[in-house]
């Protein structure tokens, strides 16, 4: 091991100058597959910046019209999403830092520290990945509602969430390979603690995979839609419950319906439009690991 | 695939190059130091554990509990009313549960199959050296960034029956509107759509990364032995990537047998957590949901949510064992 280079992980050639080069009917075809992956986003800018009576006519509306602001202003009065959104904010916020935080703990003990039991522990911990959430969340509920009195709390939705095995298993599995063990035992020799161990070589060398696993967890709560829609109500909802009480209207709003849908996706679109490439690879080493 | 390979190999692997653990730091070994150093492991992975322990492990076996009882939100005491094995009596002759598996398994196949053969398509394509390749892959992983209840929403209107786009195309080829959500198969088809687009693009970017790692001198050899695309692409790509499949298909039969939004939203009605006016799209989470949240039947709703697990155990063992059998042909 050389000095420095264990906050790059080794990267897999992918023999890209080998593949197969594209011809004009693969290019044909992606582009038709990702003009249907745009499409429906596309149309719901479309029907969130016009009025009802254009979105009903034949042939339908293809182009945005000038009607955004008073949509928006329509939806931020008429369903609570200012509340909605910082309730939103606050949740995945929150629950990404826990999630990091935890994952990154106890990634780092399964990876690269030594103790009786960490076989099955860690065992128990891709077991928990397969067990369907639904499963427990009457029991949760009743904790909620009768035990704790969350119901209807925001810590509700953050403290279940703030650990999970997904975040643990990836953690560790990106810290196996990015600490050589060599430099754990160096830093061992020269008298560091375990604490120190962490705090000065496994915290640095997992800040890629924290920041992958802290954009998948944010999108994850931010998109959660079961648990808040069993815990919570309209008078402190989430972005995903205010856009489905604007859903639920007797009278159907398509542009109102739509803008909603609009603003809570923007937040996580941009999200993604800025940090994409680091969740492909998130995803695409994800799927490799394992 | 994430499951099978996680334990045994890299704990084993990480053991190896380690020097002689105790004693290897003579130097400051006082007795502080090889306390901190025999218990922080645990500290380290305590925060998880409580966290799952008491809001995923408990609830998990609490919810068998419940599930033995007459527990009522709406009734005082009922929670210790035990009953016995009485719920799951009741819900063998339950015809709406039955509605409901029979509504899952259909939707699940309908938006499964489909969606894994379509990425697997879409990965071969993406495999392909390209131009953009970075822009066209966040493009098709876009829809799986937007959530549930924004996607149903969309979709609800994008299949409107008078006014929807999707009824406005299929007209332009002289078919007559169709109320989606009104029929079996068509609310089935409509449902089974949102959750395929949504999937897709994801599913095919785990099929490219295991694409990747195969070897290019495969193809060649197969090239040069006068293997057709096709028959390397049957040959070669789909061996190479049969552990992906497998984890893919688990892992989105995992989902589908757990639909919730996608159905509640599609109804786009007063009364959702029916599945549509005949319960023709009432998945077994909305049953569950209706139950025990519309009708406040605790024990009866966590006996729901027992039968859907055990049902997902039998369906992933099936999986498993037609994947062994698979390969086992293929051995012979």
């Amino acid at each position: 091991m050389t000095t420095l280079p264990l906050v790059k992980r080794p990267r897999r050639r992918s023999g890209r100058d080998r593949q197969l080069s594209a011809g004009k009917g693969v290019y044909v075809a992606l582009a038709v597959v990702v003009a249907l992956s745009v499409f429906p986003l596309y149309w719901t800018l479309v029907a969130a910046s016009r009025d009802n009576a254009s979105l009903s006519q034949v042939p339908p509306a293809l182009l945005p019209g000038s009607h955004l602001f008073t949509n928006l202003r329509r939806a931020f009065d008429q369903a609570d999403m200012q509340l909605a959104l910082v309730n939103s904010l606050i949740v995945a916020g929150t629950v990404t830092v826990c999630v990091v935080l935890t994952s990154t703990l106890a990634g780092f003990a399964f990876a690269k520290l030594r103790f009786p039991g960490r076989g099955p522990l860690l065992g128990s911990v891709v077991a928990t990945m397969m067990v369907p959430t639904q499963l427990g969340i009457i029991p949760l509920y009743i904790m909620m509602a009768n035990w704790l009195h969350w119901a209807n709390h925001l810590q509700a939705l953050i403290v279940p969430a703030a650990a999970n095995a997904f975040g643990v298993f990836f953690m560790r599995q990106y810290l196996v390979t990015a600490i050589p063990d060599e430099l754990l035992d160096a830093g061992r020799m020269d008298g560091c603690t375990t604490r120190g161990l962490y705090w000065h070589i496994a915290l640095p060398a997992a800040r890629p995979a924290m920041a992958v696993l802290g954009m998948l967890t944010f999108m994850a709560s931010w998109n959660d839609f079961y648990w808040p829609k069993v815990v919570m109500t309209q008078q402190n909802p989430t972005v995903q419950l205010s856009l489905s009480e604007l859903a639920s209207g007797y009278i159907q709003d398509y542009s109102l319906v739509l803008t909603g849908a609009l603003v809570s996706s923007l937040p996580i679109i941009a999200v993604f439009l800025l940090m994409g490439r680091h969740i492909l690879d998130g995803i695409m080493q994800g799927a490799m690991k394992g | 695939m994430a499951v099978s390979t996680g334990t045994p190999p890299a704990a084993s692997r990480s053991n190896v190059p380690r020097g002689p653990e105790p004693g290897a730091a003579p130097v400051r070994g006082n007795r502080w130091h090889r306390a901190e150093r025999r218990l922080s492991p645990y500290a380290y992975i305590s925060p998880f554990f409580i966290v799952f322990g008491v809001f995923g492990l408990f609830p998990l076996l609490y919810t068998a509990y419940v599930s033995l009882t007459a527990w009522r939100a709406d009734t005082d005491g009922s929670q210790h009313d035990f009953v016995g094995l009485d719920n799951y009596r009741t819900l063998l002759h339950d015809q709406f549960f039955w509605n409901a598996l029979r509504n899952t398994l259909g939707i699940g196949l309908l938006s499964t199959v489909p969606q894994l053969l379509l990425a697997l398509g879409l990965a071969h394509l993406l495999n392909y050296r390209l131009r953009g390749r970075t822009f066209i892959r966040m493009g098709v992983l876009l829809p799986n960034v937007t959530s549930v209840a924004a996607v149903t929403i969309i979709f609800v209107q994008l299949f409107g029956r008078d006014f929807g786009l999707i009824n406005w195309f299929l007209g332009l080829f002289g078919v007559p509107h169709t109320d989606w959500q009104a029929g079996t198969w068509s609310s089935w088809i409509g449902i089974s759509t949102i959750v395929t687009w949504r999937w897709t693009g994801y599913n095919a970017l785990i099929y490219l990364a295991a694409m990747q790692a195969v070897p290019f001198e495969l193809y060649e050899a197969a090239a040069i032995d006068g293997a057709s695309r096709w028959r390397q692409f049957r040959s070669i790509t789909i061996p190479v990537l049969r552990p992906t499949i497998l984890f893919t298909v688990i892992t989105s039969t995992i989902g589908a047998l757990q639909m919730f939004g996608e159905p509640l939203l599609f109804s786009a009605s007063q009364t959702p957590m029916a599945g549509g006016s005949q319960h023709q799209f009432q998945t077994m989470a909305l049953y569950s949901y209706d139950q025990f949240w519309g009708k406040f039947k605790y024990g009866y709703g966590a006996a729901i949510s027992w039968a859907m697990f055990l049902v997902i155990v039998v369906i992933v063992a099936v999986n498993f064992l037609l994947a062994r059998r698979m390969k086992g042909v293929e051995a012979a």
